[in-house]
């Protein structure tokens, strides 16, 4: 257990001592804390869009009411709960353990990025509230440019939440390149540090665009620059294309990380070095730059040239590829491993289940004539609820129980887990299943009203949208127990190889004492593997 | 058999032949995936079995295979590719009607959409179309972007402010089909619908002509229908807004010479720009003109005129485009 470390102060515990940290492993629990309660608000704006899409027509929330509502859940999904909680939040709690590291590069910045994170969600939030904005997170113009509602606090504290993006991403790209201790060199590197560092590069490269572009619709709001109005010979479809030259490779700032979790957990439960590491560094560097080139497949129904939307749609096919090699990798792995089926593997399942759809309908509608059906209909909505919520959830849960022992000491009870894993897995189907269906049927996304022949499918959605929602408070309850109360667990409960498990659990202030033992890799469980002594008997 | 997998699909039925090409790709893809879902699905589970964890032993180190890797990369990503060719071949036919399709303009407004013919015909919320005739919809926007998506015809097109988008179809089966607004454009979004009506050949030719067929009857039930044609149909209107805002003043509608050019045969032809570039006098380009006049100057004139943009309404630019190809067809002296 956490031996005494030479650094009292730092190990103090008070409230004022958490305020002024700058050990990542706090600021990543502080981050995990903003960034689940984050998820807990978004995911109550869901279930109240889904209620108002039980029955047909307008029944407990006007049309204004819904856009507003609409536009809340996906600015709180996307840049308070999906964009940071990976990366920012296990990242920085584990990046630096991984890579042998006493701390990130820098260590003030870190926690100003913490702060940045908090006031932007504070500008977010209150500017939602009480400037009502509805656009949807996409702030189209010249909708955006025109609505009555006041935009800009929202897009100021979008554009706050950006900083708190690119500090964290400079940060890893400067802890990973320049922290790592003697002898780990890059193809060592467990794999949750290269998918953090992918997703860094992708942080600090388009981030910085879409601030510029919420700051052209703020201009044209408040200056009345015109640089969107075609009246004035502005293009509205330039912003989309700025938008999506983020909002594209920020779906990989979502789901590069929970990639991979999804690696390190498939290796501890099965046991086993990864079918091919390399492969998987690969896919995920060539994830990260080719991502960057595919943004114009939002688009294809947006009047954009026929060229572009050939280019485009080929290039997303390649991304493809790159996250299909990972998944046959991932299933490689289980190949004369030694398997548990605890709940961050089934979580992995979940994933690898809900992934293998998300991504193959991504192909279908990156293929141009299906697309133009699909293209804002709830086909493309179920699409990227599969990836979003399938895979970036999943992936979030599964590295919750994962690493819950190393973050607390303490086991959560497993057949809970199971149970809990079980509901996620049967609310989500229940409710993205039906949206699929309701894409064929031709249903447009943002509608608080549908025709009554598509009734039957909505109101299923809405109810497996409470399985969902039972599921997920039924989690957060048993982990908040296991938090309080849960059984100790010894520094390494699952018997795995990974670096992170060589120190005590939770690790001591400056994560090692003595220097990291790293001589045998992060996946090694072949004879005399250390992380096979202290395993558990099941 | 496709009837059946529409069915479970929940496709609407198609209206075009475009229509049900796209479908059979949706069901060569989605087979795909299940097929692909499955074989990974049963691997899976049975490892998940075989291998299952008994006591604590460490495990064997297996390196992957780089050319089992490699062939099946290599194997799926020919697969995407052949759905991207097909996919886009069927994208290329969709925006290609021929020369002589039934062009009708389209507005979309915060909340409606507004059809209006050559003919002077315009109505709001119904599109009756020839059934087994190439139609070519011309959109734009009066306000904020928004998006016409029928179904049936798994067809959508965004409508844009101060652009003109094509959309092309040849619907051949009778019937009405919903149309729904895809972008999302403020507080009744969700209530910006239309309806299409797929005609007989005869019964569109009258409704074009000014007559109503008895199937539109319940549809226009309570809907302004003006009578323009009387007046002269769509371009007489354009010459009557050009007379309006002034454009009559600088440009001649008889081929003599004036400030600026004569507007006699101009829509379609050829025009050189100061510089010697030659560029097609199209709807894109006037659009362009009546923007930033002086951007594209044609050569030998000067850069004199003011832009038009925000005096004219999505509607008075349709009939002043109608009225440049009434002109554009008579040949200038």
């Amino acid at each position: 257990m956490s031996g005494r470390t030479p650094d009292a102060k730092a190990a103090d515990t008070g409230l004022k001592a958490w305020l002024t940290t700058r050990d990542h492993k706090r600021i990543g629990i502080m981050f995990l804390v903003a960034t689940t309660a984050a998820m807990a608000l978004g995911g109550v704006f869901a279930l109240l869009l889904r209620l108002e899409l039980l029955m047909p027509g307008e029944t407990i929330v006007d049309p204004m009411t819904y856009n507003r509502l609409f536009t809340l859940h996906g600015v709180t999904m996307v840049w308070l709960f999906m964009i940071p909680v990976i990366p920012s939040g296990f990242g920085n709690y584990l990046l630096p353990i991984m890579i042998g590291a006493r701390d990130v590069a820098f260590p003030r910045l870190n926690l100003a990025s913490f702060y940045i994170y908090l006031v932007g969600a504070a500008i977010t939030l209150a500017g939602m509230y009480f400037g009502a904005a509805d656009t949807g997170w996409t702030f189209y113009v010249p909708y955006s440019t025109t609505s009555a509602a006041a935009l800009v606090p929202v897009l100021l504290g979008v554009f706050t939440l950006g900083w708190s993006s690119v500090l964290t991403g400079i940060n890893f790209i400067a802890t990973v390149h320049t922290m790592r201790t003697e002898g780990l060199g890059w193809m060592r590197m467990p794999l949750f540090v290269w998918t953090v560092y992918g997703t860094s590069i992708i942080q600090v490269l388009v981030t910085p665009v879409l601030g510029m572009a919420l700051m052209l619709i703020g201009f044209d709001r408040l200056l009345d620059w015109g640089i969107f109005d075609p009246a004035r010979g502005g293009d509205p479809v330039l912003y989309q294309h700025l938008f999506w030259f983020y909002s594209h490779p920020a779906v990989y700032i979502m789901i590069l990380p929970a990639m991979g979790v999804i690696s390190d957990v498939v290796c501890a439960f099965a046991r086993k070095n990864p079918f091919s590491y390399e492969a998987i560094v690969w896919s995920t560097m060539g994830i990260t730059f080719v991502g960057l080139l595919t943004w114009g497949h939002h688009m294809f129904t947006a009047g954009m040239s026929t060229f572009g939307a050939g280019a485009f749609g080929i290039l997303s096919m390649l991304v493809a590829i790159f996250s299909a090699i990972k998944v046959f990798t991932w299933v490689g792995t289980l190949y004369k491993g030694s398997i548990a089926l605890d709940t961050p593997l089934l979580y992995v399942l979940a994933f690898l289940f809900l992934f293998i759809f998300g991504g193959m309908t991504g192909v279908a509608v990156a293929t141009t004539s299906l697309d133009v059906h699909w293209h804002d209909t709830y086909f493309v909505v179920a699409h990227f609820h599969f990836i979003m919520v399938g895979g970036t959830i999943s992936a979030f849960l599964a590295a919750l129980h994962y690493w819950l022992p190393k973050l607390s000491g303490r086991r959560y009870p497993e057949r809970l887990g199971r149970l809990g894993a079980a509901g996620v897995f049967v609310g989500f189907n229940l409710t993205f299943v039906p949206q699929f269906l309701l894409g064929n049927r031709g249903m447009p996304r943002r509608y608080f009203d549908y025709p009554p022949a598509m009734h039957t499918l909505n109101a299923i959605s809405t109810v497996g949208s409470w399985v969902l929602g039972a599921s997920m408070l039924f989690i957060a309850s048993y982990l908040l127990r296991s938090l309080l109360r849960g059984e100790p667990a010894g520094d390494n409960p699952w018997g795995a190889a990974g670096f992170e498990w060589r120190t005590s659990s939770p690790p001591p202030v400056h994560n090692w004492t003595g220097e990291p033992p790293f001589e045998r890799g992060a996946y090694d469980y072949t004879e005399g593997s250390p992380a096979l002594e202290g395993a558990r008997d099941e | 058999m496709s009837d059946l997998l529409r069915q479970l699909l929940m496709l609407p039925d198609p209206a075009s032949e475009a229509a049900r090409e796209i479908d059979v790709l949706h069901f060569v893809v989605l087979g795909t995936t299940l097929v692909g879902f499955l074989a990974v699905a049963c691997v899976t589970a049975w490892w998940l079995w075989r291998y299952r964890r008994r006591g604590d032993r460490p495990t064997e180190r297996v390196t992957g295979s780089r050319r089992l890797e490699l062939s099946i990369g290599g194997a799926l990503l020919t697969l995407f590719v052949g759905w991207w060719v097909v996919g886009f071949l069927q994208y290329l036919d969709l925006q290609d009607a021929p020369e002589g399709a039934e062009e009708i303009y389209v507005t979309g407004k915060q909340w409606m959409w507004k059809f209006a013919w050559p003919s002077g015909r315009a109505v709001v919320g119904v599109l009756p179309v020839p059934v087994d005739r190439d139609v070519r919809l011309v959109l734009t926007s009066r306000d904020v972007v928004h998006s016409f998506f029928v179904p049936a015809l798994r067809m959508k097109q965004d409508a844009l402010p101060g652009r003109f988008t094509r959309l092309d179809f040849r619907a051949d089966r009778l019937g009405t089909y919903p149309v729904y607004c895809a972008e999302y454009c403020g507080q009744s979004h969700a209530r910006m619908g239309a309806t299409v009506v797929v005609l007989s050949a005869e019964d569109y030719a009258d409704w074009v002509a000014g007559r109503t067929p008895a199937t539109l009857v319940p549809l226009l039930k309570g809907r302004e229908v003006p009578d323009v044609a009387a007046e002269g149909g769509l371009a007489a209107e354009g010459r009557r807004v050009m007379q309006r805002v002034g454009c009559l003043a600088c440009h001649s509608l008889d081929g003599s010479p004036s400030v600026g050019p004569t507007l006699l045969g101009l829509y379609g032809s050829e025009v050189e720009l100061q510089g010697g570039e030659r560029v097609v006098a199209d709807s894109d380009y006037l659009t362009r003109a009546l923007r930033d006049p002086n951007g594209q100057i044609v050569a030998g004139y000067d850069p004199v005129m003011p832009s038009f943009e925000e005096q004219l309404s999505a509607e008075e630019r349709v009939a002043i485009f109608e009225a440049l190809r009434a002109l554009g067809d008579e040949e200038a002296p």
